[in-house]
């Protein structure tokens, strides 16, 4: 027996048969869904029928003002402490990558004391500073600054937060620096771009890729980290839902006014994280994977009745 | 294709060399991979470095434009001290930015292309010349296209470097290394990660290019191409050149038992 070659054109044909592909039936599929909407339905009974949820209550206090205040409170922390934490965490990430041993141990020690710390404890130290330093001076003379003055309940929360997420924001910006192929650096080198240059147009942009999810992450964290500084009575959406309540006793109603509001913004900034990441994610993949929306008219442009229930096409 | 240089032809008989190295040393920790390599490279010339892998030749390469630092010697481009600011006997380190200002007139394009994925063809292209020489972006822009023209790929202008084939982002590569309008152009190993059938065209570019007069020192294992296009081969073995001269006596008949011996296994 000897191997022939065989050209593309010498090849016959294959005939077509008329076998039609029938898709496997999956009954546990059907199973395990029954199942789990059942145990759904009891929950959605008993949530609407206990009286002691106080729908009523939530309905009432839902859009109350104080509460759309919290809301307030809650987002502008979030966004404030995020966009500290988000500086400090470049800077402690730059100086952990430099050469000099002091500027890397100096922000390893920064990233060990404040991830070593609960931020509870740390909020209330911040709150008390007063306590300790009755005056800041800032080491200028002549400046002389009432710290219990100074450290409004607000700024203590703002101080707390944001040192805090600094030191974990500077971990995730480090992995993302690391995570750039050092041919790059070689590359930005040979062309004569300088340092600083190579890391804001070369290195930065390439790492948001990997820094951009964990960041998301982190918001939508901090944002209910935020109902922390309840205990320095910063009025934010927790303590606000407290107020009414220690006045009303409508305890659980309340904590579920909370809830829901931050459900409601958490899925908004889940949402607003999706489609940061597809911008970032430029020149990472040869094509970018379709949005859910976009996905949905596919399927419907695509799929007729029959070619979903796997039938002879 | 002579729209490739942008740039009058360098004078054939200059006096000061392209390349002058000078006794380059380069260690490793213990391990010394450069072992004293002098060298000269004149301007317009092509010189290939050859030798087995752990030669030193793409370390060579990389002291040229001071990617590496070197242990020892010294390392002249177009008259100047590369890395080093000498004081009477005393080389002292230079800082990044004198560094980035001498590498500007040499272009470098590696085995593995490095270009910048988050920027289009024409971005890569465009970066340097706008941010380190602060060119207008007009003059730049026109530049880079008669360049990608000149490489074959205009219509890839707007593509992501992920989008093309190696071959194409070799060529891109080229591009914009020329894009700084270098004197002078390093190879390190250039067609080593491409597939077989794409090497032709990336070393049918790199020919028209020192066809062109460009300098260029060219660390490859094509032994064809180096037979075909350099001035120079260069056969290096453990951190030394074992043994140099035109590229077709060197390639077809070898005088040193080291180079006979890497050729017969290469070709």
């Amino acid at each position: 027996m000897s191997t022939q070659i065989t050209v593309a054109d010498e090849v016959p044909a294959r005939t077509r048969d008329h076998y039609t592909i029938v898709k496997a039936k999956h009954p546990g599929r059907w199973v395990s869904a029954v199942v789990i909407l059942a145990v759904f339905a009891v929950l959605l009974q008993s949530v609407f029928t206990n009286p002691r949820f106080g729908w009523g209550t939530v309905a009432k206090y839902l859009r109350d003002v104080s509460i759309i205040n919290g809301i307030g409170v809650t987002l502008m922390l979030t966004v404030v402490c995020m966009a500290i934490g988000i500086v400090i965490g470049v800077v402690l990430a730059v100086m952990r990558l430099s050469l000099n041993p002091v500027v890397r141990t100096a922000a390893f020690g920064y990233v060990n004391f404040f991830r070593g710390t609960p931020v509870l404890v740390q909020l209330l130290f911040w709150y008390n500073l007063a306590a300790l330093y009755p005056l800041i001076s800032f080491g200028i003379p002549g400046v002389a600054l009432n710290a219990n003055q100074l450290i409004t309940p607000i700024f203590a929360a703002i101080l707390g937060l944001g040192l805090n997420q600094g030191a974990y924001m500077s971990e995730i910006v480090r992995a993302g620096i690391l995570s750039v192929d050092n041919g790059q650096l070689e590359a930005a080198g040979a062309l004569g771009i300088n340092r600083l240059h190579t890391l804001r147009r070369i290195i930065l942009p390439q790492a948001m890729r990997v820094i951009i999810p964990p960041t998301g992450n982190e918001t939508i964290g901090m944002l209910k980290t935020t109902a922390l500084v309840s205990v320095i009575s910063v009025p934010e959406l927790l303590y606000s839902s407290q107020i009414i309540y220690a006045r009303t006793f409508q305890t659980i109603p309340l904590l579920i006014v909370a809830s829901l509001w931050y459900i409601v913004v958490t899925s908004v900034l889940s949402v607003g994280q999706y489609y940061l990441e597809r911008r970032f994610a430029k020149g990472g993949q040869r094509n970018l994977p379709l949005t859910p929306l976009q996905r949905i008219t596919l399927f419907f442009n695509t799929h007729d009745r029959l070619a979903r229930k796997g039938g002879k096409l | 294709m002579t729209a490739m240089a942008t740039q009058p032809l360098p004078a054939p008989q200059s006096a000061t060399p392209m390349v002058k190295a000078d006794g380059i040393e380069k260690n490793y920790g213990k391990l010394q991979v450069l072992n004293g390599i002098d060298m000269e490279v004149k301007a317009g010339e092509v010189v290939c470095l050859i030798g087995p892998s752990g030669s030193g030749k793409s370390t060579f390469l990389r002291c040229i434009n001071h990617l590496e630092g070197i242990d020892g010697g010294r390392m002249w481009v177009d008259g100047k001290v590369m890395g080093y600011d000498i004081k009477g006997t005393r080389l002292h380190e230079q800082k990044d930015s004198e560094v980035c200002r001498n590498r500007t007139g040499i272009g470098m394009v590696f085995q593995h292309f490095n270009l910048f994925p988050h920027m289009s063809v024409l971005e890569n292209l465009m970066e340097a010349p706008r941010l380190v020489l602060k060119q207008k972006r007009s003059v730049v822009r026109e530049r880079a296209l008669k360049l990608l023209d000149a490489v074959g790929l205009a219509e890839k202008a707007e593509a992501y470097p992920r989008q093309l084939s190696g071959g194409q982002q070799q060529r891109v590569a080229i591009a914009r290394a020329l894009c700084m309008e270098p004197k002078l152009m390093l190879f390190d190993e250039p067609t080593s990660a491409l597939d077989p059938e794409l090497v032709g065209e990336v070393l049918k570019v790199i020919k028209d290019l020192a066809q062109s007069g460009m300098t260029m020192v060219v660390v490859t294992h094509e032994m064809n191409f180096a037979r075909d296009v350099a001035d120079r081969v260069v056969f290096m073995a453990d951190g030394q050149i074992v043994e140099q001269g035109p590229a077709r006596d060197i390639i077809t008949n070898p005088q040193h038992p080291r180079t006979k011996a890497f050729l017969a296994s290469v070709l």
